[in-house]
């Protein structure tokens, strides 16, 4: 059904063919760029489940290894040996644009370079599962982070890539469909003036001949 | 510079300080809610929460999704991993997809 609102002229015509034509360039764009960012989507997906189970295996050894230290000393003694970190970590934010997606790559440096450097407390006091589980925290680390790069990276690109479908279909479904109606009407409206137009001529031409054949 | 936060129960992120991360502790959703607000006004990229807290607060954690930062991550606290990290990962797969595709 054409908008009733849409006025059969020549004008209207022009400028509606302008915009199908607009509209039609962006929705191969666009489609091109959901196409894309798919590809790229599954790919940190799968990266995202290797590295999420490689964490969460990382993690369960450490909390295991922690649980045991917590249970051979006493919670005070815990809290004392780890209050102060010797370690620090600076992180470092640079965005990376994928398909005009801003996405975070994360670089850190570590205050002490030294791997046997974590333990921010004296042997005498603490027991050899805190150690354990410490080495284990700091070997799951690296991962991570790259974890959160990838995750992030993932949601964001989740998120744009849910906007550009749904451009797409709004083009590829209501707009250009639209449009294409819309210029049916037109061409239809003005090709019946102008058949009308040509009847009367042709109608006007006999009456000016009848006339001036009685006339003679 | 940006900094690194882990959210939850004390057992679970105490280990987490002798790397040099920051260590908030929160038992309950509501604290845990708090925290994390405050640490996203902070100048915080990352932020781990265990998985035990995160389960009652789903929705203040989706309020980050679509920013850059922080990055709210979902780590398996001392009771083991339950599956939500997993969970959020199939959502937004089916949120870019528009359907589920396993």
């Amino acid at each position: 059904m054409p908008s009733a609102t849409v006025n059969p002229t020549r004008m209207e015509l022009t400028r509606l063919k302008g915009r199908l034509k607009t509209a039609v360039r962006g929705h191969k764009l666009l489609k091109d760029k959901r196409d894309e960012l798919m590809k790229q989507f599954l790919e940190i997906v799968r990266k995202n489940r290797e590295l999420r189970a490689k964490v969460e295996k990382g993690l369960e050894e450490a909390n295991a290894a922690f649980t045991v230290a917590s249970a051979v000393m006493s919670p005070e003694m815990l809290e004392q040996a780890l209050l102060y970190p010797k370690q620090s970590v600076e992180l470092d934010m640079q965005l990376k644009n994928i398909m005009s997606v801003d996405v975070p790559v994360y670089s850190f440096h570590t205050k002490n370079e030294d791997p046997s450097e974590i333990y921010p407390y004296g042997f005498a006091q603490t027991s050899g599962e805190l150690d354990t589980a410490l080495d284990a925290l700091n070997r799951v680390f690296r991962d991570m982070l790259e974890l959160a790069e990838v995750e992030k990276t993932m949601q964001l690109l989740a998120e744009d890539i849910e906007k550009t479908r749904r451009r797409v279909n709004a083009l590829e479904y209501v707009m250009i469909p639209n449009f294409q109606q819309n210029i049916r009407y037109i061409t239809m409206k003005l090709d019946e003036n102008e058949r009308g137009n040509i009847t009367r001529l042709m109608k006007v031409k006999d009456m000016v001949l009848q006339d001036a054949h009685d006339f003679k | 510079m940006y900094k690194i936060a882990v959210l939850g129960d004390r057992d679970s992120v105490l280990g987490f300080k002798a790397l040099g991360l920051d260590v908030c502790f929160a038992d309950v959703a509501e604290t845990g809610r708090r925290e994390l607000h405050r640490l996203a006004k902070e100048n915080y990229a990352i932020v781990y929460i265990t998985e035990q807290l995160a389960r009652n607060m789903q929705d203040d954690i989706a309020l980050y999704k679509d920013s850059v930062t922080p990055a709210v991550i979902l780590i398996p606290g001392k009771g083991g991993s339950l599956g939500l990290g997993a969970a959020a990962l199939q959502s937004s797969v089916e949120r870019a997809v528009g359907a589920d595709i396993g």
